[in-house]
């Protein structure tokens, strides 16, 4: 029984990484940039929800809709401010460009509220699903975190391979210079793109918190880096990739800290990421892309 | 308007007086980052204290400053350096223990007193006989609880969960291991955790339950630990838990579900529920300024102030002397004198630089501490 | 490409060269006339011997990430071991060489070979991977590094040198040292590093980087960068080549790590961390990929920033932040550059 209270520990923590993951590999996906100011997105998400529950007493699911708005409004402006202008740079100039905006947001929090911890109200509640007479237990937040992946997941595939804005998503991904010859505006497209990607942001901030519910400007770089890293693993750029990355990277870390060492439990899990892309180069779902000659 | 203009005029003129004749005193602390609740807490409890003194009719007064060192011990240098161009006579050292070790050796090499409110490895004043802490060294907070919990009995085995990178939460576990045994402790189950992951603590609670830990010991700040709490009621886990001072101000988070700390133990110089009326008139100021309780950190700074004052004067120094004959002056107080402050009374300093106060242990009782006994 | 543009070519590429050195010896003359005669702060004093380690692994990342075209994420991995492993050696070398330059010499040469081992190790998957799965892996042996210099203890006694990993089982003999102590790295460090050490280990980083970068390895680097199949194709070896450059800026890495540490009394792994390499690698980016004066100069000017930015106080780092935006906007947008270069009155006419 311990082993599974084990895998359903690693299972929760993995669906937050995959759900922060989700964001990463869209962006990744179609604008091709390691979005470094992601995971602070994701606090900026988390502050609002916060405060629009525990400050003014609206329904949590109120809150994570106001959450959504300020982010998608916030990735707008962020893309149109500081990536837009380095479309036709070197993509490392956008890199670094991403971490002056992550510096940005995190400074930015700690003046606007403060660097003391904030306790996030569960969005549903602390309770959880007893099984097997209460040996093994699922919280709540765990199964609306899977649950949101999963309708997340579905709804992105969908919105990319029928809506016409997906298309020119995957069209752009594919190739700008094609995708704008055959009409699409690719500028547009990618400003989409990360309108999405920050309004995820804000549902994974919200889930982040209501899990590990403390709330600090710092609290998004770190499960930032560890979803990204999820991202790569499960294939930078496929939607099912990122959620199945996240979830092994939730068990794997859960594991290693049960049945190796708790001290050594990172360089277990970089460890197995390096392993795994030595043998699927392109991560779990990732597609090789074939060199042109 | 004139109102407005009256009391610029009188802003500046009490800076130019306070310009003339104090004491330029300086700190450096995590201001930013992911530590900057530790930093900003031990400046404006500083603050607090450097007004009030300003504003009694006293010989003393002070010129404080700040300085931004990101918990980092590069840029405590750099903090460390500015503070010294300004012309800083007498240092609060570095709020955080590397980073003070860091400023520590300047402070020696420099011949400038230094007071640390809260940097409490050892290795901070070893070997230096001008930089002393306010705070309990790391390795006597370890001796403590493991004298504390053998000595009350509260529990026989015992359970550790401590932070693998942090020199603070390292630095009580190895003295609580080490002296478990002496009080009739045995340690069932010792895990770790670090920066990268210290969102899901099951495994370490798993480890405890299952080994049949009866107390759990929490050597680390408030944040993780309160996650900790919470995980460890979802899964219906409760031990008897024992902190040290980093946990002082998991009451004060907004949010907090107090009932989540009912029970915990923890030894702290430091309570701002007390009745006395130095810290009630503390409490009360801080947070009229800074809409917040003050916590362990910002007591300590509030207090290394005010032990600077009591030196100052009672040593006749005046704000022209250098930074060299205060620190001989500084070190002559500090080994002699006893200081009552927000974090002790008959508070005393050795020679190596460590503090002497009796550790208050606490419970929390209905959301609130109570004196242990 | 003409004959003829080869040769201008690499006369301006000479030029460049010059010009590096020259910048970085008059810097350092005017650096050192400035601190002798204390016409410096003890702000500034105390940055100069950080500001040239972080020159020289800005140097030695562009090795990776300019010239080889690979982007690395986990460059204060190497920083970290050179770290340690330099003084470690220093501190075991205290009663056996009291005269600091020659300790600090050879604290340097051990922590560049420790590096590059490291650098070995880990080139060997590292380089069987591309693009951004590289980067990745190079984050994660950062991190694993970092993790396992957390859980590593080593100390000396009379029996020699004991090491234990995950806690303190070095069991020291009476008279042992406990040197590397685990999460609390290593304290009471002797600091012997500086000024004119960091400036002569620059001046050897660019000499190596320079000669390589010139010399057959150094335009197969290039060739590899450009085009991998092509250079594949003509039978170079893109492995040897690839791990050449790598081990190489690892071990300078090294070095300035260990140049890096000897300048505090105390240095801890998560001093080396994912923040760490990404600050160098904004050295690179900024000064320009493949420009190793750029970076030099990027290094300096990103060090002294935020101390220059102290008298903003809580809004000092937001304003870091936006400088860095606003710096790689300006560099890198191409209408802001043809407006700046607008401004500037001594600009070239645009060579054709």
């Amino acid at each position: 029984m311990t082993f599974l209270n084990f895998f359903i520990s690693g299972i929760s923590l993995g669906s937050i990484y995959a759900i922060i993951a989700l964001g990463y590999t869209m962006v990744y996906g179609i604008a091709k940039m390691l979005n470094f100011a992601h995971g602070d997105v994701i606090m900026v998400g988390a502050y609002v929800c916060f405060y629009a529950v525990a400050r003014y007493e609206l329904n949590p699911f109120i809150g994570v809709v106001i959450a959504m708005i300020v982010c998608t409004l916030l990735g707008m402006i962020v893309e149109r401010l500081a990536y837009k202008p380095l479309r036709q740079a070197p993509s490392l100039a956008v890199l670094i460009t991403a971490i002056g905006m992550s510096y940005f947001l995190q400074n930015t929090a700690l003046l606007l509220w403060s660097s003391n911890p904030k306790v996030f109200p569960s969005i549903v509640g602390r309770g959880s699903f007893k099984l097997f007479d209460g040996e093994l237990s699922i919280s709540h937040i765990t199964a609306l975190t899977i649950i949101a992946c999963l309708v997340i997941m579905a709804v992105l595939t969908l919105f990319i391979s029928k809506t016409k804005m997906g298309k020119a998503m995957r069209a752009c991904s594919e190739d700008k210079g094609a995708a704008q010859l055959m009409g699409i505006n690719v500028n547009a497209t990618i400003s989409m793109t990360f309108a999405i990607g920050s309004g995820l942001a804000a549902v994974a901030g919200a889930l982040l918190c209501s899990a590990y519910p403390t709330l600090m400007p710092t609290t998004g770089s770190l499960p930032g880096i560890k979803a990204f890293t999820a991202a790569v693993f499960g294939g930078i750029g496929s939607i099912p990739g990122a959620f199945l990355g996240g979830l092994m990277l939730g068990v794997i870390e859960i594991f290693a800290k049960a049945y190796i060492s708790s001290q050594l439990s990172d360089a277990v899990v970089f460890g197995v990421l390096i392993v795994v892309l030595l043998v699927k180069p392109a991560g779990l779902l990732g597609k090789m892309t074939q060199e042109k000659v | 308007m004139k109102k407005i203009f009256v009391s610029a005029l009188l802003v500046l003129a009490m800076s130019a007086c306070a310009f003339g004749a104090a004491f330029k005193i300086g700190g450096t602390g995590p201001l930013t980052g992911g530590a900057a609740i530790y930093g900003t807490a031990a400046m404006r409890g500083a603050q607090i204290a450097a007004e009030e003194i300003n504003a009694m009719n006293i010989d003393v007064k002070f010129d404080l400053r700040y300085e931004d060192d990101t918990h980092d011990a590069e840029k405590a240098v750099n903090a460390y350096n500015a503070l010294k161009d300004w012309g800083m006579q007498i240092s609060l050292g570095s709020v955080t223990s590397k980073p003070a070790e860091a400023t520590a050796a300047e402070n020696f090499a420099d011949r400038i007193f230094a007071l640390t409110p809260s940097a409490s490895s050892a290795a901070v004043t070893e070997g230096k006989d001008n930089v002393f802490q306010m705070c309990f060294v790391d390795p006597n907070q370890g001796t403590a609880s493991a004298q504390y919990i053998g000595e009350k009995k509260l529990a026989k085995k015992v359970a550790v969960i401590w932070k693998n990178d942090d020199v603070y939460s390292k630095g009580v576990r190895d003295t609580f291991v080490e002296n478990a045994g002496k009080h009739g402790l045995e340690i069932v189950s010792e895990t770790a955790f670090a920066d990268g992951n210290d969102t899901d603590f099951s495994v370490q609670l798993t480890d405890a339950k299952n080994k049949g830990a009866e107390l759990v010991f929490l050597p680390m700040y408030y944040q993780p630990a309160s996650l900790i709490l919470a995980q460890a009621q979802a899964m219906g886990y409760a031990p008897k838990w024992f902190g040290i001072d980093g946990m002082d101000g998991i009451l004060t988070m907004e949010g907090f579900d107090k009932s989540l700390a009912e029970g915990v133990m923890l030894l702290t110089p430091f309570n701002a529920d007390a009745k006395d009326e130095r810290t009630q008139k503390f409490v009360k100021k801080y947070q009229e300024k800074f809409g917040e309780i003050p916590n362990q950190f910002a007591a300590d700074g509030y207090d290394c102030v005010y032990a600077y004052c009591q030196a100052l004067a009672q040593s006749g120094a005046t704000p022209d002397m250098s930074a060299e004959d205060l620190c001989g002056k500084m070190i002559e107080q500090f080994t002699t004198m006893t200081f009552n402050g927000v974090t002790g009374e008959n508070v005393r300093w050795a020679k190596n630089g460590e503090v002497t106060k009796d550790p208050k242990g606490m419970v929390i009782k209905n959301g609130a501490y109570v004196g242990l006994d | 490409m003409t004959m003829r543009r080869l040769i201008n070519l690499k006369r301006a590429e000479a030029r460049k060269i010059y010009l590096t050195y020259a910048v970085v010896i008059i810097a350092y003359i005017v650096c050192q006339v400035m601190s002798s005669t204390k016409f410096l702060s003890s702000s500034m004093r105390g940055m100069l011997v950080p500001i040239c380690a972080y020159m020289v692994m800005a140097v030695s990342l562009n090795l990776v990430v300019g010239i080889l075209g690979e982007l690395s994420l986990g460059h204060a991995g190497f920083m970290s071991v050179g770290a340690f492993s330099g003084v470690a050696t220093a501190i075991l070398l205290q009663g056996v060489i009291p005269f600091a330059p020659v300790r600090l010499a050879i604290a340097m040469i051990v922590a560049a070979i420790f590096a590059a081992f490291a650098g070995f190790v880990i080139g060997i998957p590292v380089l069987r991977l591309k693009g951004d799965y590289l980067a990745i892996v190079t984050l994660a042996f950062g991190e694993i590094i970092k993790s396992i210099l957390n859980n590593f203890y080593m100390g000396i006694d009379s029996q020699g040198i004991q090491m234990s990993m995950l806690s303190d089982t070095t069991r020291l003999l009476p008279g042992g040292k406990l040197i590397i102590r685990g999460p609390m790295g290593i304290s009471g460090i002797q600091k012997i590093a500086t000024f004119p050490a960091g400036a002569i280990l620059l001046i050897i980083a660019l000499m190596i980087v320079f000669n390589l970068v010139n010399s057959r390895s150094g335009r197969a680097f290039m060739a590899i960068r450009d085009d991998r199949i092509a250079a594949e194709s003509i039978g170079l070896d893109i492995t040897k080549y690839k791990m050449m450059a790598f081990v190489m800026s690892a071990a300078l890495a090294g070095a300035a790590g260990a140049l890096f540490a000897m300048n505090y009394s105390t240095i801890v792994a998560n001093k080396f961390d994912f923040n760490t390499s990404i600050l160098i690698l904004v050295f690179v980016v900024l000064g320009g990929q493949g420009n190793m004066l750029g970076g030099i100069i990027a290094a300096a000017v990103l060090t002294i920033l935020p101390e220059k930015l102290r008298s903003f106080s809580e809004y000092r780092m937001l304003l870091y932040a936006i400088v860095l935006i606003v710096m790689m906007l300006a560099t890198n947008n191409a209408e802001i550059k043809e407006f700046l270069s607008r401004l500037n009155p001594f600009r070239r006419k645009e060579e054709d």
